[in-house]
């Protein structure tokens, strides 16, 4: 019966960093498959569309599948066959969603709410590398098309409505963040390393790719200096050389191991005039410190310290809190839309049985009376059978746009297991193959996706 | 007629002053845009203004301080305008709308009525030597913005608050450079403006210098300025120094234009 074929229904099963450890993810990856997204496809009957994304933080097999249940079980049963672990090690660590839930769950994910750190712009990329796989090996249809490109736009969405992404909440960014907030553009700007330490390379690189032209490493031990200048592409320069370079650069990164303070404000007061007053920003990530903190008090000098750079950042993640909360409310509305798009396909079916159903009566029905009518001449016959079509048409109208309109949920089923029983529609005895059922949902699907989804 | 156009500019330029507090504070979308619109607005609506008082009065309305004030308010608008054409420096407008909308209110207190104007005032260098001085008046007050936000900026990174005021206004450096911009292209007009008034004093008192109040604060105002620009391309002075020099610099200047006539009257006094 058309409407008894089970509609595809989205599935998801995965495991991310909050639920499996690494070991357990990277068996999932399936690495070791040249295309898994088309080995997961041909190896799971129970799915029709398939795509799969496997990044550091996660590995996802996201589905539609007419059978759900049976399409957890087969996914489970090929991670176990290829990853070499043992079921209860799989449902343990990891998630399964349907419906509504799946559809939430890549929404999360792809507007990086899931993510280790919210926010980080990096997994939609991955989600649509993904999906261009699944696309290119014909393993996505209508509905995981929809899906994806339906989360790439609420991603697109909460990225420009919220702030979840505009705040750096890692030492290194915040400390460029504060240098584009003091320098404007750092084009032309140079900067200097002094001492090493991996936050202090970080930040360095973060600057030079922000666009800072030249990078000087100052070190206590000049091969130490060389190595790192030439590792980070700079100039390495000895700890004697300092006051000359400090004269020269805008922006000051400070990670020594010493042990006291290594530039103090006289230092720094003393080189303001031949720099002619250019701003000049300290960035003290050592422990113990390595800049006088006095030297903050000097015009045209800005020192932030480590504890102070920490502040920044947690005052800017505990603000991507507040912005993930925007967006979950953003998500939730766009769950809802896009639900009931999908839960018009459904009515499709029940649309087409019932047209058919009208149809199939009015024909016999017409050709029982025409047998009778043979005094009469085609054009009264033309204008019966005119009659008949729309009063058919007439009758089937109000009920058809009452069923387009219903958009709650167990509204909607009730309603269609009420017309399905009220027309007797299974008595009908024809079956449709799915071809002409996809068919039938296609065109619905154009219809109703023109009528804004 | 005139006062209609007149009270129309004013509740444009306040609507738009509202529009730039609102994005401020919001940080909405398209109502900086809109707010630059509405302000392009009253810019027509006050040119139209002065038009029409021009042609009742027979010459440039530039005596009284209702018309001083009222064009003055005009030139702050239309360098504001032409400035955020080429550079869009980001919360300016918040900044500058409540000064523009400040002198439309002094202008309002002050009475409208024209007077005719006293021969010895009758010249071509009035129109030349008022509007150079006005238009320098308004980068200066430009500058003066720029620097006030400087400062409110230094202060964040200095103590540190990295807050909502940190966020909304712009980097250090651009706005020293965009004070100095002002500066440069003030200080000129403000010197020619003395030029200027020096060759009509010439003509209507027959001396080019004669060491009246207004004379004598002109004078100081354009020390202050001329030091500090000296200071910044000389040794270097930005920042901090630099900003509040700025803002000294303009409050020996408001006195000049405005507390001279009121405190210390002499030939220069506007009609009140």
């Amino acid at each position: 019966m058309p409407h008894k074929e089970k509609a595809k229904d989205i599935l998801l099963v995965g495991v991310n960093h909050k639920t499996a450890p690494v070991e357990v993810r990277e068996k999932l990856a399936l690495t070791q498959l040249e295309r898994p997204v088309t080995t997961l496809f041909e190896n799971l009957p129970s799915c029709q569309e398939i795509v799969f994304l496997s990044t550091c933080n996660r590995v996802e097999v996201i589905a539609a599948s007419s059978n759900p249940k049976r399409a957890r079980e087969e996914i489970f049963e090929f991670w176990m066959r290829h990853s070499g672990l043992d079921e209860d090690v799989l449902s343990k660590s990891s998630y399964y969603h349907e419906g509504i839930e799946a559809i939430r769950h890549v929404f999360r994910v792809a507007s990086s709410l899931d993510s280790m750190v919210v926010g980080e712009p990096q997994i939609l990329g991955q989600l649509k590398e993904a999906y261009r796989m699944a696309l290119e090996e014909g393993c996505s249809g209508q509905l995981l098309n929809k899906l994806m490109h339906k989360a790439f736009s609420v991603a697109k969405r909460i990225r420009t409505e919220t702030k979840i992404a505009s705040q750096a909440v890692s030492i290194s960014y915040a400390a460029v963040a504060l240098a584009k907030k003091i320098f404007g553009d750092l084009s032309g700007k140079k900067a200097m390393l002094i001492g090493a330490g991996e936050m202090a390379e970080l930040a360095a690189q973060h600057l030079k790719t922000n666009g800072v032209e030249e990078l000087v490493v100052a070190n206590r031990t000049l091969e130490r200096a060389i190595d790192l200048a030439k590792a980070l592409d700079g100039k390495a320069i000895s700890l004697e050389e300092l006051d000359d370079a400090l004269v020269e650069t805008d922006i000051v990164i400070s990670s020594t191991g010493a042990p006291g303070i290594i530039i103090h404000k006289e230092r720094v007061q003393k080189i303001m005039r031949p720099r002619r007053h250019r701003l000049l920003f300290f960035i003290d990530i050592a422990v113990p410190r390595d800049i006088d903190p006095g030297v903050n008090d000097i015009d045209n000098v800005y020192l932030f310290d480590i504890d102070e750079l920490k502040e920044v950042v947690e005052e800017n993640k505990a603000e991507r809190q507040r912005e993930a909360v925007k967006a979950e409310r953003i998500i939730e509305a766009e769950v809802i839309k896009f639900r009931s798009w999908l839960n018009s396909l459904d009515i499709v079916p029940v649309i087409k049985g019932l047209q058919e159903k009208a149809e199939s009566i009015r024909r016999r029905e017409l050709a029982r009376t025409f047998k009778n009518l043979k005094h009469l001449d085609d054009k009264d016959l033309k204008a019966i059978e005119k009659l008949t079509q729309s009063l058919v048409s007439k009758l089937l109208h109000d009920p058809i746009i009452f069923l387009k309109k219903c958009s709650k949920e167990e509204d909607r089923e009730q309603l269609l297991s009420l017309i399905t029983q009220l027309y007797s529609l299974d008595g009908l005895g024809q079956t449709v193959s799915l071809e002409e059922y996809m068919e039938a949902k296609g065109k619905g699907v154009k219809k109703l996706s023109s009528k804004k989804v | 007629m005139d006062r209609f156009f007149f009270q129309l500019t004013f509740f444009t330029y306040v609507a738009a002053t509202a529009g730039y507090l609102v994005h401020l504070i919001t940080l909405r979308k398209g109502v900086e845009r809109i707010a630059t619109y509405i302000l392009g607005a009253g810019l027509a609506l006050h040119t139209i203004t002065i038009g029409i008082r021009w042609a009742y009065g027979h010459h440039p309305p530039l005596v009284s301080f209702y018309d001083v004030f009222s064009f003055l308010a005009w030139s702050i608008c239309a360098v504001f305008l032409l400035f955020q054409a080429g550079y869009n420096l980001k919360a300016l407008g918040a900044f500058v709308s409540p000064v523009i909308t400040l002198f439309m209110v002094l202008s309002m207190m002050h009475p409208s009525q024209m007077l005719p104007l006293p021969p010895a005032l009758q010249s071509y260098w009035l129109p030349i030597h008022a509007s150079i001085s006005i238009l320098s008046y308004a980068l200066l007050t430009l500058s003066f913005c720029i620097s006030v936000m400087y400062l409110i900026q230094e202060h964040q990174i200095k103590k540190k608050q990295l807050g909502a005021i940190f966020k909304r206004l712009p980097s250090l450096q651009v706005l020293d450079k965009m004070a100095e911009k002002c500066l440069k292209v003030g200080f000129p007009l403000l010197t020619l403006g003395i030029i200027t008034g020096s060759i009509w004093a010439e003509q209507a008192w027959g001396a080019y210098w004669s060491w009246d109040p207004k004379e004598t604060w002109s004078l100081i105002t354009w020390l202050l300025y001329a030091a500090l620009l000296h200071q910044r391309l000389t040794v270097g002075w930005r920042g901090r120094k630099s900003a509040y020099m700025t803002i000294i610099g303009y409050i020996t200047l408001l006195f000049t234009f405005i507390g001279v006539t009121y405190l210390l009257p002499g030939a220069h006094s506007y009609a009140t």
